[in-house]
């Protein structure tokens, strides 16, 4: 019999509704699953007393026939998402010991529907990283390894403990955020699926923020299914962030079995970078021909702007940063190190409290606001997100309603392989799924088959915007023609 | 573009970050490949292009100016590393 952390979120979801075993079971596999996997280092903070009631809830609903839509589904939450009287450190020591008094928008949707929360996932510090790397609580392991190879892989980053858990079946999803590729590049590295949803889809209320303008919270999951009922739930109007869009949230869950017949693809040619791999350049074909194969119009586009949707980024995002994390001052919550006078102590619990990447990020987001550099550097950098974007509404305008691209440039590295000597190195990660950040798009994350070395290879779908019905769509053709991807055995326990 | 080292001090300490003499040249180095990276941006022509100030066509919403929350003090500074009768606690700033 297949363990119950095994199942699909969508089969747990039927086997409670038939009363095959109770939420309180589905928690206790997980959390002996979690025990098992420390090793990974997946969760910053196990909650298993909260998860325990919550499932203990969840069964008197299913019993009295007042079953919420994510009854008794038990999940893991990124640490970026404050929980109520749960740590939440964002990855960073200066945030050690912060306990929120409030809940966010996200992780409240979920619980109103019923789902348990089984702790907190690690992530890169302040969701700076592509690899999991930065975090201050340690790198997380990728599940997977290279065929006959133990070299410690990273499962990307930055929702790299989100993506870990979800492949090593130490929660049924997670949630995750994307500011750069954070959902879809750690999703392509671990076999699952991630979806970023349209820019304002998710409240960001109450989850610490990176970038404001391209921060968006996402589920990742094993199936595309399971994506979309995640994302029902995550998504609605909030009146406390004033960017979340006044739409209802459209049933995600009943597009999954649309297909794609009458639909035209977009393949943009400018994704064809200088020295990608054979590998990836198959793997695209290969997406191409199953949207083909299922009745889509595959029509090859031009997005111009592409190459400069990477360094426009990297102004763009460590401005908001410089500015969104001059918060923690050492006078309102987590670390504080003393100094000579106020600003030596700000100075100081800001040099202990801050990891490299971030300090770095910090630094060049101040450097390009300064007095003399504004219009040269941040300015500049916003004109061009608006052509990044005008390239997206000419292709959509010409009658294309999905675009086709590989998710990643490669697949997992090891830890420390990469950026260590030049931080650009990393940052070429999200070359693929940066653009969709810069223009406010959609963008799922679909696994499409395995490299030579036996590690999962993903494909990116980006759609129009609030049309994330069209992604899954078009992500299930994928995810059935392709077959789902057999994840790793648990060689960590 | 590119920082020299005093540049370097200058932006740290603008940004509240103290630096050690040992990380000046360090970050002098990574703070100049991303400004190299960023280079590029000045080949595009942005001759007449808005900038963007919003990703979604929307209007900021409006409420109207009024007290809509409040009484949450000891939730406030629950958190803080030092405070007193429901204040924040900072070193002395006016002598």
């Amino acid at each position: 019999m297949t363990h119950l952390n095994e199942l699909t979120l969508a089969e747990a979801r039927d086997g409670l509704k038939a009363k095959d075993f109770s939420a309180t079971d589905l928690a206790k596999a997980h959390l002996s699953a979690i025990e098992a996997a420390r090793g990974l280092n997946a969760y910053l903070l196990e909650t298993p007393d909260r998860a325990l009631q919550m499932a203990g809830v969840a069964d008197a609903k299913i019993a009295s026939g007042e079953a919420r839509p994510l009854e008794g589904l038990p999940l893991g939450v990124k640490d970026l998402f404050c929980t109520h009287g749960v740590a939440t450190t964002a990855g960073s020591k200066i945030l050690e010991g912060f306990q929120p008094h409030y809940e966010s928008a996200v992780t409240h949707n979920l619980w109103r529907d019923g789902a348990v929360m089984l702790g907190k996932l690690n992530l890169d510090e302040f969701a700076m990283g592509s690899s999991n790397e930065t975090s201050a609580y340690g790198d997380v392991v990728s599940p997977w390894r290279r065929a006959g190879s133990e070299t410690k892989l990273v499962p990307g980053g930055s929702s790299g403990g989100s993506a870990a858990a979800v492949a090593a079946h130490l929660c049924l999803g997670a949630t995750a955020t994307d500011t750069g590729g954070s959902i879809r590049q750690p999703a392509a590295f671990t076999g699952t699926v991630g979806i970023k949803p349209t820019y304002g889809r998710c409240s960001r209320w109450g989850t610490v923020a990176y970038a404001s303008s391209l921060d968006q919270a996402g589920p990742i999951a094993r199936t595309v299914r399971d994506c979309a009922i995640l994302l029902g739930s995550m998504s609605g109007a909030d009146a406390r962030d004033t960017t979340c869009a006044d739409l209802a949230v459209p049933d995600f869950e009943a597009a999954v079995a649309r297909g794609v017949k009458g639909l035209t693809i977009g393949i943009p040619k400018e994704y064809r970078v200088e020295g990608m791999s054979a590998e990836i350049q198959a793997l695209w074909d290969k997406g191409a021909a199953m949207l083909k194969d299922a009745g889509a119009t595959i029509r090859e586009i031009s997005l111009p702007h592409t190459r400069y949707a990477l360094p426009a980024y990297y102004i763009v995002a460590p401005a908001e940063a410089s500015s969104n994390l001059a918060r923690y001052d050492g006078v309102r919550y987590g670390l504080r190190v003393p100094g000579k006078d106020i600003a030596g102590m700000y100075e100081n619990t800001r040099a202990a409290g801050f990891g490299r990447e971030v300090k770095r990020r910090i630094m060049i987001g101040t450097y390009v606001l300064s007095a003399g550099y504004y219009d040269a550097y941040y300015v500049r950098a916003q004109k061009i997100r608006t052509l990044i974007k005008r390239d997206f509404e000419e292709a959509y305008a010409s009658g294309i309603d999905a675009i086709l691209t590989p998710a990643t440039p490669s697949a997992a590295f090891g830890i420390g392989e990469k950026g260590s000597g030049d931080p650009v190195e990393m940052y070429l990660q999200d070359v693929f799924t940066i653009t969709v950040n810069m223009a406010g798009l959609p963008g799922i994350s679909v696994p499409a088959g395995l490299d030579a070395q036996g590690l999962p290879l993903g494909l990116q779908l980006i759609g129009r915007p609030f049309d994330e019905e069209t992604l899954f769509a078009a992500a299930q053709v994928i995810e059935t023609a392709a077959g789902r991807t057999q994840l790793p055995k648990a060689w960590w326990a | 573009m590119s920082v020299d080292a005093t540049t370097v001090r200058r932006i740290a300490h603008l940004a509240r970050i103290a630096v050690s003499d040992e990380e000046v040249a360090p970050l002098q180095g990574e703070l100049n490949a991303i400004l190299a990276f960023v280079e590029q941006l000045s080949e595009v022509d942005v001759e007449g292009v808005e900038p963007m100030t919003s990703v979604t066509p929307m209007a900021m919403k409006k409420r109207s100016d009024v007290v809509t929350d409040g009484g949450h003090a000891r939730d406030i500074v629950f958190n803080a590393p030092e405070t007193e009768d429901h204040y924040f606690l900072v070193p002395k700033v006016v002598e």
